[in-house]
């Protein structure tokens, strides 16, 4: 409840400072609106907003789940078959060193405009956060654990998903709440580089026309849904893994 | 008394050459007598813990040459429980399926009536349900001693699993253990003179050495243990294992001499 004032309480210092900087700069409407010309947006064109909105948070959320699939998958890979360390890992770091920005255009190309390639992209953008949180959490269960597990007689099957996966969940958990972030700005990503729905199209179809309020209505509605998602998967990570002493506090 | 078949005699011989090429030990001849505890004592890095992960068929950083045999021929694999200094509790798993881990590791049925009644014999019978981070060290400790005991193993491996207890949780926690391991061949690495000189049949330091680790002459006691910390036996005992421990290392200039 006190972090939920404690939002509240720097949105509200934060739309005061902007009201402020609009007045005192005396800003046209094109360079920067006031909140209250964005607010009168949001309820004006509301239909245009969900409608959008709509689009970007389901071609976040399927982005999310394969992303983290697929996130999942690699950690286990790698740790269990130095095959797909040796092949597998050197791939995930290049993958990473091409940025979301640069192969959206591409995916568009090849999976076209509808929802698939904003989709594919999301989970491009968010699988590497999740395989290697995941991985580096399986690699650092407790060794004095394995050690007694293998005198108890445990196989390398039993290992991984007795000892190995349970204590990596924390892990996972952070993995996956910095791409529950992550994947709708990723999606927004793939709209702009050719989409006909979704809040990343309705803000360059906007900018495109100088609507700079409905701009910034499509962005503060993309930002809202990024940080529930965010708390969201927060919340059903710290009660799956209540067991963790690092799970309690971190924002 | 439980009816245990009795713990096989355990004999670990050989060199273990570390991966820097220095011998951590040469020539080493362990012994410990079946169905009692033989305690290891020994500075901390001269391979006390090396010297059980080896008995216990655990890797160990360096080459081994030799090998680790029970008296009666057959393999210690599949017949060793083991308890190290942390309580190496699944942090996850409530205490009732801690208890149970080793059946779950074999994919066996745990045995549900004997987790309870050996939690029952650890005092903590109303603890069944509570994950470990709501217990305290003392608690744990108990709770793998438990899942030790669940493994009714002939042979048990410790690894100073007393030490990190306070003095008088340690005291209760080595006389139920004593208790509830009669029978089993135990070898506790650990270093604390009193210790031993209350558990063991049997102690042995383990003399560091540039060139190889050695064991000193093993430290024979008058009386039986489980031993009154205050009776003469257990004394002298603490003495003479003390006394051991703190001779200068082999190279090193004798205390006293000035620089």
């Amino acid at each position: 409840m006190r972090r939920f004032t404690d939002v509240l309480v720097s949105a509200a210092g934060l739309i005061a400072l902007w009201a402020l900087l609009v007045e005192l700069a005396d800003l046209p409407p094109y360079m920067l609106p006031s909140p209250w010309r964005v607010a009168r947006v949001f309820w004006t064109d509301h239909a245009t907003l969900w409608l959008n909105a709509g689009m970007t948070i389901w071609e976040s959320l399927a982005g999310f789940a394969l992303g983290s699939a697929a996130g999942i998958s690699a950690g286990i890979a790698l740790m269990t078959s130095s095959l797909a360390r040796r092949w597998l890992g050197p791939f995930l770091v290049l993958s990473q060193s091409v940025p979301t920005f640069a192969l959206a255009p591409l995916i568009v190309l090849w999976l076209g405009f509808g929802p698939e390639s904003k989709i594919v992209v999301a989970a491009i953008g968010i699988y590497f956060v999740v395989a290697s949180n995941f991985y580096d959490g399986l690699r650092r269960a407790d060794p004095g654990l394995l050690d007694m597990a293998r005198v108890m007689g445990a196989s390398r099957s039993t290992e991984l998903w007795r000892i190995r996966i349970p204590a990596a969940l924390p892990a996972l958990g952070s993995g996956l709440k910095v791409a529950a972030a992550y994947a709708p700005i990723a999606a927004a990503v793939g709209e702009w580089a050719g989409a006909s729905k979704g809040l990343g199209y309705l803000m360059l179809y906007a900018n495109a026309r100088l609507k700079i309020d409905l701009m910034f209505a499509a962005l503060l509605t993309l930002a809202v849904f990024g940080l529930v998602f965010h708390a969201l998967v927060g919340w059903a990570a710290r009660r799956l893994t209540s067991w963790a002493p690092e799970a309690r506090q971190d924002p | 008394m439980r009816d245990l078949a009795r713990g096989p005699g355990l004999r670990l011989r050989g060199d273990l050459t570390l991966p820097e090429g220095r011998p951590l030990f040469r020539s080493l001849d362990f012994r410990a007598e079946p169905g009692v505890w033989t305690c290891l004592l020994g500075a901390s890095g001269v391979g006390k813990s090396t010297l059980l992960r080896l008995l216990g068929g655990l890797e160990v950083a360096g080459t081994f040459r030799g090998e680790a045999s029970a008296a009666d021929g057959a393999p210690i694999s599949g017949r060793a429980a083991w308890m190290a200094q942390s309580d190496l509790l699944a942090p996850w798993l409530p205490v009732r399926e801690n208890v149970a881990f080793g059946a779950r590791l074999r994919r066996e049925k745990p045995d549900w009536a004997r987790v309870d009644s050996l939690l029952a014999e650890v005092g903590l019978k109303d603890w069944a349900g509570a994950r470990p981070s709501a217990l305290s060290g003392g608690m744990r400790q108990r709770v793998a001693l438990a899942r030790t005991l669940m493994e009714d193993r002939p042979i048990a491996l410790m690894d100073e699993a007393f030490s990190a207890l306070d003095a008088g949780t340690r005291a209760r926690m080595q006389e139920l253990a004593f208790d509830l391991l009669q029978g089993r061949t135990v070898i506790l690495a650990t270093h604390d003179p009193g210790e031993a000189a209350r558990l063991a049949s049997r102690a042995y330091v383990l003399v560091p050495d540039p060139a190889g680790a050695r064991l000193a002459e093993p430290h024979r006691f008058r009386t039986p243990p489980l031993r009154d910390p205050a009776s003469p036996d257990a004394l002298a005992a603490q003495a003479a294992l003390l006394a051991e421990l703190r001779k200068p290392p082999v190279g090193e200039a004798p205390e006293g001499r000035a620089p």
